[in-house]
């Protein structure tokens, strides 16, 4: 039932998008639309890759996207500080940290954030280890580098995916 | 009319200031990683604000650069993890002030366990 939920949502979303992309109000189109979206929807949600829809999660999905933003501001100031100064203070290197996070999609997301957020790309990832680069190594060992990378964005997707 | 035009025009402004700063970054910066931080993400900066200001300056065209705005977040990490992914593993060297490499120290780990393996063969 809950699937159910989830596809009829999905199918909005998708239809909102389209019909904002295209400025369409005729209802015909929208209609359509609708009807497509839901094959896709259901096509694309398998029980895998289904996640439960409950307020709390919603909630921190929510909050997520302003902190997000906040997060690549504040570090696109940071590298282009970097950037214009004569001596190019950079301190760079390749640490590795460890998550908490199960689920595949919940590791795609956290690699994705970490790599949005300048100063940090995801090279690579192994099990539970992701290695960063880093442009600004402030602490070498496995510990410390996990606080200050990952943290942040692990106490809100730890909620969202579980 | 003329106020919401002029912020639209200040953001996209920020963000072409953002843009140059990114490229500087890709001619300044010492070795590929470091390149690659300051040119594929100073322009996610750079992009989400030209995209907004042109939002805010014609104001039918918000949705649409909401919605791009959106596919970027999510598809320009995707291109740079993979760029940055291939160059370290056919081997691009990083820049002499780099302080550690614990992938390198990996693939040597990996390297250790596979001879080992033909040794005991």
């Amino acid at each position: 039932m809950q699937r159910v939920l989830f596809i009829i949502l999905l199918a909005l979303m998708l239809t909102g998008l389209y019909a904002a992309w295209t400025h369409t109000t005729v209802e015909g189109n929208i209609l359509i639309l609708f009807i497509a979206a839901l094959v896709i929807s259901a096509l694309f949600t398998t029980r895998k890759r289904f996640i439960p829809l409950e307020p709390k999660r919603i909630a921190y999905a929510i909050a997520y996207i302003p902190y997000m933003f906040y997060a690549i501001i504040r570090a696109n100031f940071d590298v282009a500080r970097r950037v214009v100064q004569p001596t190019i203070p950079i301190n760079p290197g390749i640490v590795e940290v460890r998550t908490k996070l199960k689920s595949s999609i919940g590791k795609t997301v956290l690699a994705n954030s970490i790599t949005l957020t300048p100063g940090t790309l995801s090279v690579d990832i192994r099990g539970n280890r992701l290695f960063i680069h880093w442009i600004d190594v402030r602490d070498v060992e496995e510990k410390g580098a996990t606080e200050d990378i990952v943290r942040g964005f692990e106490r809100f997707l730890e909620v969202i995916f579980g | 009319m003329g106020a919401v035009k002029m912020i639209g025009a200040i953001i996209s402004l920020m963000g072409s200031i953002f843009l140059f700063l990114g490229a500087l970054g890709v001619l300044r910066m010492p070795d590929t990683y470091n390149r690659m931080q300051a040119g594929t993400k100073a322009t996610t900066m750079g992009s989400i604000l030209t995209l907004l200001g042109i939002g805010i300056y014609h104001l039918p065209w918000l949705p649409q650069s909401l919605i791009l705005i959106m596919f970027i977040t999510a598809t320009n990490p995707l291109s740079s993890h993979a760029l940055a992914r291939a160059s370290h593993f056919s081997g691009i060297p990083l820049t002499e002030k780099t302080v550690v490499d614990r992938l390198r120290e990996e693939y040597e780990k990996d390297e250790a366990a596979v001879s080992k393996e033909g040794e005991n063969e």
